[in-house]
This record gives C-alpha cells, structure tokens and sequence, in this order.
C-alpha cells in the first residue's frame, strides 16, 4: 500500500449513488411485467440486464468521488 | 465419443497443468510465508486481481446451475443477476476498509480479523467452522461441471472409468494448487475467462441467429413462466423469495473465505475499488448466461434423440452444455467445454486454500500449536488444502449428488451468518463478542432448522404474519433473527459491564 492513498469517506451522497442500482433490482413488483419488451426480450429481462453496465457507471462515479488521481494502489 | 471435441478440450487441459505449475515462479516471492503461498503475496495488480475475482465467483457450476434453473424454473432462476448487481456497490463501500486493516496486522482470513478486533479467538473459531463448512460442498459443486462436460464428450459416465476423469483431474487441481498456491488459480483465470467470454459470446449471438432472434425465442416460452408469478391471496409467493434470495445470496458471497481470499490478495485498497468498477463485466456474461436457459427450453433441445440421454442423466444441467453440442462444430464444443472445466478447477483452488488459510490460522494456530513457525504454518496450510480437496471428491464420488446441492444451499444460509461479526466489526466496535456468538448461534440453529423442514431440498421458509404468507430466503430470516439476538444481548451486557472492550486494531487501521 503506498502511503499517499488517502481516499475520502464515503458521503450521504455516495450511499445514495451506491444504493440506487441496489434498490432498481430490488422493486420486483414494479419490473415484474413483461411490456414494453425490447428487441423481443420481456422487460422483467432486459431492466435487471440493463441495471448491471448501470450499476458500473454508478460505481464508477463514486469511485471519481472518493479517491483522488494519483493515489496509489 | 467425439475425437475432435476431447483432443481440443484435453489439449486446453495440459496446457493450463503446465501453467498451473510454472506460476510458482511469478513474481517470485518466499513461499515458506503464508501470505505468500495463501495471498499470492498480496501483490496482484488490477489486472491479476480482475481474473482472480471474477474466476472466483463466476464459477463453472454457475455456468451449469443457472442456464439450468432458468430452463427449469423460469423467471425465478433469474435471480441470479440481481444478486450480481447488488454485490458489487455493497463490496465497494466494505471490502477496501477490511484490506487496509489486514494488512495492517498481517490478517490473512475474516477470522483473523474477527480475533483481533473483538480479543475474542472463541467466536474467530466459530466463523472459521462455518466457514470451513460451507465451503466444503461448494468444492464438491464444482465437480459437478466437470462431471457434466466429461458426459457430455460422450467419456462412460458410470464405474470407475466413469470416475477417472474426474480424479486426474483432481489430482492435477490438488498438485499445482500444493505447489504454487493462489499464484496457480490466479494464472490460470485469466485463460479460464477468455475462454469463457469467447464460448459465451458465441451462444448470445449464434444461436438467437439461427432461432430467428431473441422474439421468436421468448415467443416460444409458455408466458406464465415469463414473469414471477403475482401476489394472490396474501402470499408474496415467489416475489419475496426472488427479493430476498437476490439480496441474502449477495451479502453471502462477500463472507465466502474464497472471496475475502481473493480480496485480500490484491495489491491495495484502490486497486479493489477500480476492480469493483469492472468486475460487473462477469456479471453481464451471467446474465446472458441465464438467458440460455430460455435458448434451450425454445430450442426443445431436451428432446431432440442425440441429446435426450443427457438430459435424462443430468436433467436442465444439461442444457448449457447441450446448446454447444446442438450449435456448434466439435471444435467449439471442446473448447466451450473446456471453459467449463476450468471454470471448476480456478474456484476449487481458491476454496480450498482459503479453507486452509482458516484452518491453519484460526485452528491450528490459535489452538492446537501457538508457538509454530511461519513455515509450519505454510505446510499445514498446503496439508489441509490437500485433504479439503481429497474430502469434496470422496463426498462427489461416494455420495449422491443431491447431498452436495443441499449441502451447498446450506452453506450459503450458514455463512451469512457470520455477517454481524465481520461487516459490523469493519465499521464499529460496539458489539461484543459473547453477544456476536449468540446471535451467530442462534441464526444457524434456526437456519439449519428451517431447512430441515422441507428436507434441505429449497432454501425458502414461509413466514405467517397476520393474513399474510411471506416466503422468502431462509438465509435471510436467519440473519434478521441473528441481528436481533446480537443487539439484544449486547445491550444486557453492556448494561452489566460485562463487555470485553479490547481491540487489537485501533481507529486508524480504518480507513475509506
């Protein structure tokens, strides 16, 4: 570990950030259905596909948040 | 059988044997040390560290068991994608605090940790069992895929010739994993999972081509099985079950000892954090992967003469490795299924020397012999990694295969429950281990006594509150029951300053 790598705490908004993709695969009521399909696929199918490339941007943007460029491993 | 299939699917095998041996050499490090043999040294890079992970969780029992219950279950087999997109934001928020902490005092498994942070080595020996525990079958899942891909090449599948097969390949899996140590899984992932994208990417878009696209392949699903089944009568049905497996079978995955092996052995904190950005790439794969279930079941593959055998042997298992052999010429198939039996060699690895990790520090050491040398501590660790394994193929060979596949739905409901410990120790010390150990005892006792209710055959207990039935996973209700045992006792003790407030670790190890 080097010793410059000094990321910031996770914030109120970085929870939040972090939570959202968790609570789009957590409401199965709501994307329980299967209209409106995509290119064939039922959209039970392609919200759950859809939310896991989502839930990297999310990640990713929290990432952006908490640790500085440069610090380290 | 197929000579083309087995020459290219053999041929993949040597050469990742040979690999498994020569990554002893990989950035060489003294592997007399534990961290050396059990961690890689703690040194993978972001790269390394992406094969590792993704090897370690997207197992070849992932790529049989999911297509499988899809193709047999319908929407509820789906659940394992959800699952995937919760792990990931929750392991970014924790995981990078209990790396820095680890190596902070030199911590190789969660127990480790636990025994340092509460001064308590009672409950560390309990979650180093349950650990150990519900790891065991989850090795013996593994041979699983092999054991359907080896059938699949049209190998005898009954007697000792039936057998073979799996034991060489176990015993190339316990040799190169005794010599090299977590250097030999981690080599190996990254040709596991190249050959896994390829064979995956291939089925998503080949055989939706020649079906006539992905309509025409959910047109011909009977609609009911489409989505879960709705709310009637007061009974969430499967809704809550689908909810709550998602999201328990996630928290569990991160307590695996194989995960917090894998985690562990990364070169830092930020290395982890940008893996946890990537690492969903997997779970894209997983979930095309279950999307094939459906290719399958529209393909009526289960019905067609040449592969109607194989599915009345391995039943849905089968329907994964049977689109290779309906789509593909023999040369894909040896290599999709090469993927797969590779797929079970990387994880079983990682299991086995995470179990040996735990083994020789949290029982061994804390135990049996205190005063052992690191080098001691290495060859136990090799030993146990060995016998791990040697227990998991007698478990397959000699006993019906139901047994691993409750067994393994057990261990999930069983390590979830080290959650208060762990998780709740990586941020605050408020919880004192004699309560920690009650809750814990109290979530297995119930889990495992909800399960035996329907005979370990489904992880789902039905819970009656006024009018209403809520099914959902037995891992969970477990885990709410072992919170509220937890809290409950820790305020008696901590009413009757009977709480041990000593800790290893001090607020500084926290960081993130």
């Amino acid at each position: 570990m080097s010793s410059d790598s000094s990321p910031r705490k996770l914030g109120v908004l970085q929870v939040i950030l972090l939570a959202i993709p968790c609570i789009a695969v957590l409401i199965v009521p709501f994307f329980n259905r299967l209209e409106p399909s995509l290119f064939g696929v039922p959209f039970f199918y392609w919200w759950q596909i859809l939310w896991v490339p989502l839930s990297s941007v999310f990640i990713a943007i929290v990432y952006r948040m908490t640790v500085p460029p440069g610090s380290g491993d | 059988m197929d000579v083309v299939a087995t020459t290219v699917f053999i041929a993949i095998f040597a050469f990742i044997t040979l690999l498994g041996f020569v990554s002893a050499h990989w950035r060489k490090g003294d592997m007399s040390q534990l961290h050396e043999w059990g961690l890689g040294g703690r040194r993978f890079g972001a790269w390394v560290t992406w094969f590792l992970i993704g090897g370690d969780l997207y197992t070849a029992y992932t790529f049989i068991a999911v297509p499988a219950l899809v193709f047999g279950a319908g929407a509820l087999g789906f659940f394992a994608v959800p699952y995937t997109v919760l792990v990931y934001p929750m392991v970014f928020a924790i995981l990078p605090r209990l790396w820095v902490v680890a190596r902070q005092h030199n911590y190789v498994t969660a127990s480790d940790f636990v025994a340092g942070r509460y001064n308590n080595r009672g409950l560390a020996l309990a979650i180093a069992i349950t650990g150990i525990v519900a790891t065991m079958p989850y090795i013996a899942l593994q041979l699983v895929g092999i054991q359907v891909v080896v059938g699949g090449l049209g190998f005898p599948t009954g007697g000792l010739a039936g057998d073979l097969p799996l034991i060489i390949a176990f015993v190339i899996l316990a040799a190169f994993t005794y010599t090299s140590g977590l250097r030999a899984p981690a080599s190996i992932a990254i040709v596991k999972d190249l050959l896994v994208y390829v064979t995956v990417i291939a089925l998503i878009v080949v055989v939706p081509i020649k079906m006539g696209g992905f309509g025409s392949i959910f047109a011909a699903i009977p609609p009911e099985k489409l989505p879960l089944p709705p709310v009637k009568d007061g009974n969430t049905g499967q809704i809550s079950i689908y909810t709550t497996l998602a999201f328990g079978s996630a928290l569990a995955l991160m307590l695996y000892p194989h995960a917090t092996t894998a985690v562990l052995s990364a070169k830092g904190p930020n290395t982890l954090r940008r893996n946890w950005v990537f690492l969903p790439a997997y779970s894209l794969m997983l979930g095309l992967i279950a999307l094939l279930g459906y290719f399958a079941y529209a393909a009526g593959i289960d019905k067609l003469p040449e592969l109607a055998p194989y599915f009345a042997q391995y039943k849905a298992q089968f329907a994964m490795p049977g689109l290779l052999l309906h789509f593909f010429p023999s040369w894909f198939v040896g290599l999709g299924f090469a993927a797969v039996a590779i797929g079970a060699l990387v994880p079983a690895a990682i299991m086995s020397i995470a179990a040996a990790n735990l083994f020789t520090r949290n029982i061994y050491k804390a135990y049996l012999n205190p005063d052992c040398s690191t080098e001691q501590e290495t060859s136990i660790a090799k030993l146990f990694s060995l016998i791990v394994k040697f227990g998991a193929l007698m478990f397959i060979l000699f006993l019906p295969l139901t047994y691993a596949i409750q067994l393994q739905l057990l261990g999930g409901i069983l390590i979830l429950q080290t959650l208060p410990a762990i998780v709740c120790g990586i941020y605050t010390r408020w919880f004192d281990a004699k309560a920690l150990l009650l809750g814990l005892a109290a979530g297995l006792a119930w889990g495992i006594w909800a399960a035996s209710l329907t005979g370990f055959q489904t992880s789902g207990y039905s819970l009656h509150v006024g009018g209403l039935t809520i099914p959902a996973y037995i891992g969970f209700y477990a885990l709410i029951l072992n919170f509220a045992v937890s809290i409950v006792a820790n305020l008696v003790i901590r009413v009757l300053g009977m709480a041990n407030l000593e800790d290893a670790t001090t607020a500084a190890d926290y960081i993130g």
